[in-house]
């Protein structure tokens, strides 16, 4: 029999609603949980051993004692639950390390600060506030080692002065930037080299305000975490971007420099830089110079970051396609602003994930100073548990350090998966 | 549909001449010559790897050449990266693959070379994108990303923003070979009405029925060298070349 091809419909067809198991709980539980045998196995398996460690977890952890002086005394009372008392007795070390306890206000003050400063970087629609974090670095500074607030003024001062001369300079009678750069800059040289310091000493005179100083080997618990982690992260991230630029340029004596370091420094293991930082640094300075072993390791830690943000980034730039170059330029965009405006905006987009997993790999390598004997928290868990009364303690310590760490990591992740929902624009 | 004979001048706006390009060992422009005035339509047609593109991308630079000269608007092309700026300023270009920025909505797409190029304040800007949004037919679609619209529309919008700087010379390379065929018609359309206006405009193209209803003339390419030019009439009717011929054969044939 022939078939006949011919057909033509004469009733739509309307759409319908689909079938009970593919919608709703049962829908989800379907698709998610047991989608084939072999995935409800791992479903019922999984469920079991959650509900195992939970089962141990829970009654240690909830039972566990606050307010015993010391380990022997906890397990006198019961030894199968958790002895958290070492954490009343020392978690202001732990947050601290060894700052003068009068002045805890202090690090606390620039951390709530430093919850403030971020705001305007986090979400635009706060942008105006951005001034408050540019100031933000200089306050922190002053705060934390204290001293006079006009000797970290004046940086400030000084710098806002050279951009003014700068920008006088190009509005009035130089068009080329350039020699308005150099100009400016030893504009911003003599000011800091002859003026800066007469001009310290006379504010210090007509209105004295300081706070007292600490020492950098004061510095330690999430302080010191923080103070690395936060200045290597805000550092290492412009640096970054210039690395990975200066990687694809076409000058070859930028490409060399750029190649050169970025490999060297992803070739050595950062606990050796913090070495080079804490000892071998000062053989090679001259004698007398007081260089500030944080600023020292601050600086490792960046330069050493920086190295691997500079990857990330470039993986971002060759994931875009040459068109946007091409478009870019054939609207006459000049080489800066079509990095600014086009390459990066979208390069930096692409690399989201890989930047904040740098970050997050930056935030807990500061852990590694306990090495050199700064007191990080880990370092001074060390510490604390030389301690004869706390002799012998382990999970207590590094569950609570730990779950300090996660807080900030899992932030860090759950705004970079928001800033990709919201930087999101093919849908 | 009669065309549009109007305001060709004798003022030149391209001058190519002995013009020669490689890409490492191959010779992939060969002793261009090529005058187009203001005013003038030219489709330039061959097979592919003929150096069709690549002759347009050196007109703003895309492409640099080794021998040769080219003059646009006056202003020789050399590696002075001012005279680049402002001739890729006064140029506009449009690609296959649209090469809209998808970070930035249509809008956006359309003011960003204004107001950082020209300087073009915010205001002024938005004003001109949005007029030239209605030009290609799609104002409505202004707050859109690029992402979120059709082929055609993103084409179109890619016209749009070249034409937001005003250029004096439209480029424009195979900007229908990536669509679907019902979109062709839209984005030819716009041409067409862009070449009404006597826009100076340099096509390559393999839409026929184009070159034939705007062109002023027709170039083949093949082999990096220009094989043939005359008035699309001719060109079509009585190809001179026999590489024209076989050209035209499988191009038209089926």
């Amino acid at each position: 029999m022939m078939t006949k091809i011919a057909f033509v419909r004469k009733k739509e067809i309307p759409p319908s609603a689909p079938p009970i198991t593919e919608v709703g709980l049962i829908g989800w539980l379907r698709q998610n949980l047991f989608s084939s045998w072999l995935n409800s196995i791992l479903t019922v398996l999984s469920v079991y051993f959650i509900v195992v460690i939970l089962w141990d977890f829970i009654p240690w952890a909830y039972g566990g004692h606050w307010n015993t002086k010391s380990l022997r005394e906890c397990l006198d009372l019961d030894p199968d639950v958790a002895c958290f008392s070492v954490l009343t007795a020392r978690w202001k070390q732990l947050l601290f390390g060894l700052y003068p306890a009068e002045e805890y206000w202090r690090p606390t003050l620039t951390f709530m600060f430093l919850l403030l400063a971020i705001v305007p970087i986090l979400f635009p629609r706060f942008f105006r506030f951005f001034w408050f974090s540019i100031i933000y670095p200089g306050l922190a500074v002053w705060l934390l080692w204290g001293g006079s607030f006009w000797s970290i003024s004046i940086v400030y001062i000084g710098l806002t002065l050279g951009a003014l001369f700068f920008l006088s300079l190009i509005r009035r009678y130089l068009k080329n930037y350039m020699v308005a750069a150099i100009l400016a800059f030893l504009f911003t040289a003599v000011f800091f080299l002859f003026i800066s310091n007469p001009l310290v000493g006379l504010l210090n005179v007509i209105l004295p305000i300081s706070l007292p100083f600490v020492e950098s080997l004061k510095m330690g618990g999430f302080t010191l975490s923080l103070i690395v982690g936060v200045t290597g992260i805000v550092a290492s991230f412009p640096i970054g971007i210039l690395l990975a630029l200066g990687r694809q340029s076409n000058l070859p004596v930028i490409k060399m420099i750029c190649v050169g370091f970025i490999e060297f420094i992803r070739g050595v293991p950062l606990i050796t830089l913090l070495f080079v930082a804490s000892v071998l640094l000062n053989y090679f300075l001259p004698p007398g110079t007081n260089f500030d072993i944080v600023l020292r390791v601050v600086i490792m830690v960046t330069l050493f970051s920086a190295a691997y943000m500079a990857e990330v980034i470039r993986g971002g730039l060759a994931g875009l396609p040459l068109g946007q170059h091409e478009a870019s330029a054939s609207l006459g965009l000049t080489y800066w602003q079509s990095q600014r405006l086009i390459i990066m905006p979208q390069a930096l987009k692409i690399s989201i994930p890989g930047i904040v997993n740098t970050f997050i790999g930056l935030f807990k390598d500061t852990t590694l100073v306990s090495i050199i004997s700064l007191r990080d928290p880990v370092g001074l868990a060390s510490t604390i548990r030389a301690d004869q009364k706390w002799n012998g303690i382990y999970w207590e310590l590094y569950v609570a350090i730990g779950l300090m760490f996660f807080i900030f990591c899992w932030g860090m992740s759950q705004y970079s998966q928001y800033l990709e929902r919201k930087l999101k624009t093919d849908k | 549909m009669e065309k549009t004979k109007i305001n060709i001048t004798d003022e030149v706006a391209i001058h190519i001449s002995d013009m020669n390009k490689w890409f490492g060992n191959f010779h992939v422009l060969r002793d261009i010559n090529l005058e187009v005035r203001r005013g003038e339509r030219i489709v330039v047609c061959g097979p592919s790897g003929s150096g069709k593109s690549t002759l347009i991308r050196c007109i703003n630079r895309l492409e640099e050449h080794q021998k040769g000269s080219i003059i646009v608007d006056g202003t020789e092309l050399t590696t002075d990266l001012k005279n680049i700026d402002k001739i890729r300023s006064e140029v506009g270009m449009v690609f296959q693959h649209f090469n809209l920025f998808p970070h930035l909505t249509t809008l956006e797409n359309c003011t960003l070379a204004p107001m950082w190029v020209r300087e073009t304040p915010e205001k002024e800007a938005t004003e001109i994108a949005m007029e030239m949004l209605e030009k290609v037919k799609i104002p409505e679609q202004a707050h859109k990303y690029p992402g979120q619209l059709s082929g055609g529309q993103q084409q179109r919008v890619a016209i749009a923003r070249s034409l937001c700087m005003k250029p004096r010379i439209m480029l424009f390379d195979e900007v229908t070979s990536a669509l679907d065929p019902e979109m062709i018609k839209e984005v030819l359309d716009t041409m067409i009405q862009l070449a009404e206006e006597g826009m100076t405009m340099i096509c390559v193209t393999h839409e026929m029925g184009f070159a034939r209803q705007v062109a002023d003339r027709v170039i083949f390419m093949d082999d990096g060298q220009i094989v043939e030019q005359n008035e699309p009439e001719e060109f079509f009717k009585k190809p001179k070349s026999d590489r024209t011929k076989l050209f035209l054969s499988q191009i038209l044939g089926h």
